[in-house]
């Protein structure tokens, strides 16, 4: 398609349904696309279109469906851009381009990338992808064995391809890339095997590795200098990377870039949180273990620290801070902010000044047992004493669990109703930890860990819509099982999400009110998205098919009866089993 | 005092020696010349370390040394790596398919273990994965854990019935 045809068309749609606001952005950037897994930079998942909203969302019907063939955890986006949506599935990591002009969403191209099957045993929480970025006419696409290939938009042909490690020294590949300026950032995996993360910038148009940063490791790994400013104290020295580690324990210390990037064109600086310290027994590695479970901003060009934050120092609970940054202004007492939103798995909200990380609020948006707060003036994370994990003691009611108060399922934010709209678990766990050996190419843990059901009547998920100027959630939806599908949110003042068990909802964006659901075979993990067809409507499209870390319980590959599998999921969510089965579908939705 | 002692002591003795020798025996001498894998002399081995709860319990505790249970769970329920105290079995059940597994490796992500800890360990760690689904003698497995517990105690679990599963990574199956 045309540039031009796309504007006549986008002028019509506009013209039809009388958005004159929509027509500068319609112009501008074509709004009916959806080209990265959180739709824009700033991670917001906010479609600006409003054909399906809550007056019609009644109505909305399956329009078209297509198999995968692929039957593990589903948590990507589909991608949209143009006439052409693009799906890339768990391993084997298939990418399909399909045709939006034709109902049957027929194939363009498919491409097989055929990952090395090894890597399957080292991904820890399923054999998952976040998703593909499309940008400057290519398809960006991370494979499980840790490939990062380029392909063209057009016909699927390859470009270049960057291979960073063998799985077999633990580290896979699930995150999404984020395409910034010439630059394709990605991150690797593995800090439950003790790998060390990184984050790093290749050349588009090449494939070429520009710049990388290691998250721990002496300064000049971590790419830390003059400009590094950190806002408080107990984040600023000299090779912290290395100092707050036992001596060589940073080589194999985790901080791995597993989760979401965010990117501010105006300040050049890109975003992103760093995994939990390996290994999980926190008593084998004295010190705050810089710079994992963590919040880094850099600099695109050099991807030099411009400041961190650590949200959980000596990360006690395997927390991490690899959940994503909302970039959005904010109106708080004083003026303007230019905030960073960050629902973390520790169970706070923080509200950062994205300039100058600091914490202008953090939160409880769950039940907290592990910590009692966040000291404002020093960033310190105020730890609770009796939940000190410690060898060879079984420690009850932790809350929020491991997995978080909330984990890697993205939240998404609407400029209309100003609100967070947080998908999200509601478990706490009982654990033990104990003394481990680093054996390469196996789990660096020492941890056993049996989750359960957290406070109240007994659901295990919770939709969470959060006022982060107020600093309390607008209102809350229950779930049976954790919410462990991305969040949208439309300009329709809609909301969608999907559950384990399989429903697809849409409830109204200012009271939480259930308006439409759907049933798909399997349950939902993955990210739903809104984008304009090539006939001008708007369409909602998810991909089905349970995994993950908590869905990876419907597999028969895992027997609940032992309270720790699925990473202690089967203790909370075993009879998942039974109320939903594997799959991998896309289901696009429509108005009639 | 002396003499009641020495009668307790005779009782017990004998009582040992009469019901559990060969369940508490230990053995501390390497494994045999020439043991191989899926041979006679395979199954000698199985029957020698399957049966001895010193053996079976050494390979509980091997288990979390070894990092077993970051990838298949504390208790064998899975995770990563594919559950083990089900019926499922991708490469076999019989203690030699599982020693191969755990010595060589397989394909989909099990890393070798081979040349990495002594011989004898492989035997102990292939029996007490046995005793995950009830395969092993249960006089011999272990009943309780050190550690949080996350599952019926190996000594109490139904035997399942083990069946060959296929190898997929597309339907969930490793």
């Amino acid at each position: 398609m045309t540039p031009t045809r796309f504007h006549l068309r986008c002028l019509k749609a506009v013209f039809l349904l009388g958005l004159a606001a929509s027509i500068g952005v319609c112009a501008a950037d074509r709004d009916g696309d959806w080209p990265m897994p959180a739709r824009d930079f700033a991670n917001t998942r906010y479609a600006p279109l409003a054909d399906i909203n809550t007056a019609n969302v009644g109505t909305l019907r399956q329009a078209s469906t297509f198999s995968t063939g692929v039957s593990r955890g589903h948590e990507a986006a589909p991608i949209v851009v143009g006439d052409t949506m693009y799906v890339v599935t768990p391993y084997p990591n298939i990418v399909y381009a399909l045709d939006l002009s034709k109902p049957a969403l027929p194939l363009r191209w498919k491409f097989e990338p055929k990952p090395d099957p090894f890597a399957q045993g080292v991904a820890c929480c399923d054999v998952v992808n976040l998703g593909l970025a499309v940008a400057d006419g290519k398809v960006f696409v991370n494979t499980l064995d840790n490939q990062t290939i380029a392909l063209n938009a057009s016909d699927g042909k390859e470009l270049w391809r960057f291979r960073s490690a063998d799985p077999r020294s633990g580290e896979p590949r699930t995150m999404a890339p984020l395409v910034v300026k010439g630059r394709v950032l990605i991150g690797n995996d593995g800090s439950a095997f003790g790998v060390r993360g990184w984050l790093i910038a290749l050349d588009l148009a090449s494939g070429k590795e520009l710049w990388r940063a290691y998250s721990t490791g002496p300064d000049r790994e971590v790419l830390i200098g003059p400009e590094y400013k950190p806002f408080y104290a107990k984040d600023r020295g000299t090779d912290l990377g290395v100092a707050t580690w036992p001596q060589g324990a940073w080589k194999i210390g985790g901080g791995t870039v597993s989760g979401w990037l965010s990117f501010d064109p105006d300040l050049g600086l890109v975003y992103y949180g760093t995994a939990n310290p390996a290994p999980w027994n926190a008593e084998q590695r004295p010190g705050d273990n810089k710079f994992t479970s963590g919040v880094f901003a850099r600099d695109i060009a050099t991807g030099r620290a411009r400041w961190f934050y650590q949200v959980s120092p000596h990360d006690r609970f395997h927390y991490e801070a690899t959940n994503e940054n909302i970039l959005v202004d904010l109106q708080l007492p004083g003026g303007t902010r230019r905030a960073l939103l960050h629902p973390d798995r520790n169970g706070y909200l923080y509200v950062f000044d994205r300039l100058t990380g600091e914490v202008l609020s953090a939160t409880p948006f769950v039940r907290i047992t592990t910590s009692t707060g966040v000291d404002l003036r020093t960033g310190e994370l105020r730890y609770a004493p009796e939940k000190l994990p410690r060898a060879n003691i079984v420690v009850r009611g932790i809350c929020p669990s491991s997995a978080g108060g909330k984990n890697w399922q993205p939240s998404a934010w609407s400029p209309a109703t100003r609100l967070l709209y947080i998908p999200h678990q509601n478990l706490c766990q009982d654990e033990e930890v104990m003394a481990t050996s680093f054996i390469a190419g196996t789990p660096y843990m020492g941890a056993i860990i049996k989750m359960k059901t957290g406070p109240g009547s007994g659901n295990r998920g919770r939709v969470t819509a959060w006022d982060p100027v107020a600093g309390r959630a607008a209102w809350t939806v229950d779930e049976d099982f954790p919410v462990w599908s991305g969040a949208l949110a439309t300009a329709g003042d809609l909301v969608f999400y999907g559950t384990m068990d399989g429903w697809f909802k849409a409830v109204d964006a200012k009271s939480g009110k259930l308006l439409w659901r759907f049933k798909t075979e399997s349950g939902i993990v993955g990210q739903p998205v809104a984008y304009r067809g090539p006939d001008g409507k708007e369409y909602i499209a998810v991909l089905s098919g349970v995994g993950g870390w908590a869905g990876s319980i419907a597999f028969d590959d895992i027997d609940a009866r032992d309270g720790s599998a699925a990473g202690g999921f089967a203790g909370a969510i075993g009879d998942l089993k039974l109320r939903t089965a594997k799959g991998g579908k896309l289901h696009v939705f429509a108005l009639p | 005092m002396c003499s009641h002692s020495l009668e307790v002591g005779i009782v017990l003795c004998t009582t040992l020696l009469v019901a559990a020798c060969e369940r508490e025996m230990r053995n501390f001498d390497p494994v045999p010349e020439g043991a191989q894998v899926g041979g006679s002399s395979g199954a000698a081995m199985v029957s020698h370390y399957e049966r001895n709860a010193h053996a079976l319990a050494t390979g509980k505790r091997l288990w979390t040394w070894y990092n077993c249970g970051g990838c298949h769970a504390n208790g064998g329920g899975g995770a990563s790596g594919p559950a083990l105290m089900d019926a499922q079995w991708l490469y076999g059940w019989d203690a030699a398919s599982i020693y191969q597994s755990i010595a060589d490796g397989r394909a989909n992500g099990m890393p070798a273990y081979r040349g990495r800890i002594p011989e004898d360990q492989l035997w102990q760690l292939a029996a007490y994965v046995r005793s995950l689904s009830g395969l092993a003698p249960q006089d011999g497995a272990p009943n309780r854990d050190d550690a949080l517990l996350t599952r019926t105690p190996e000594s109490f679990s139904d035997k399942q019935n083990p069946e060959r599963a296929q190898p997929s990574a597309a339907t969930g199956q490793r």
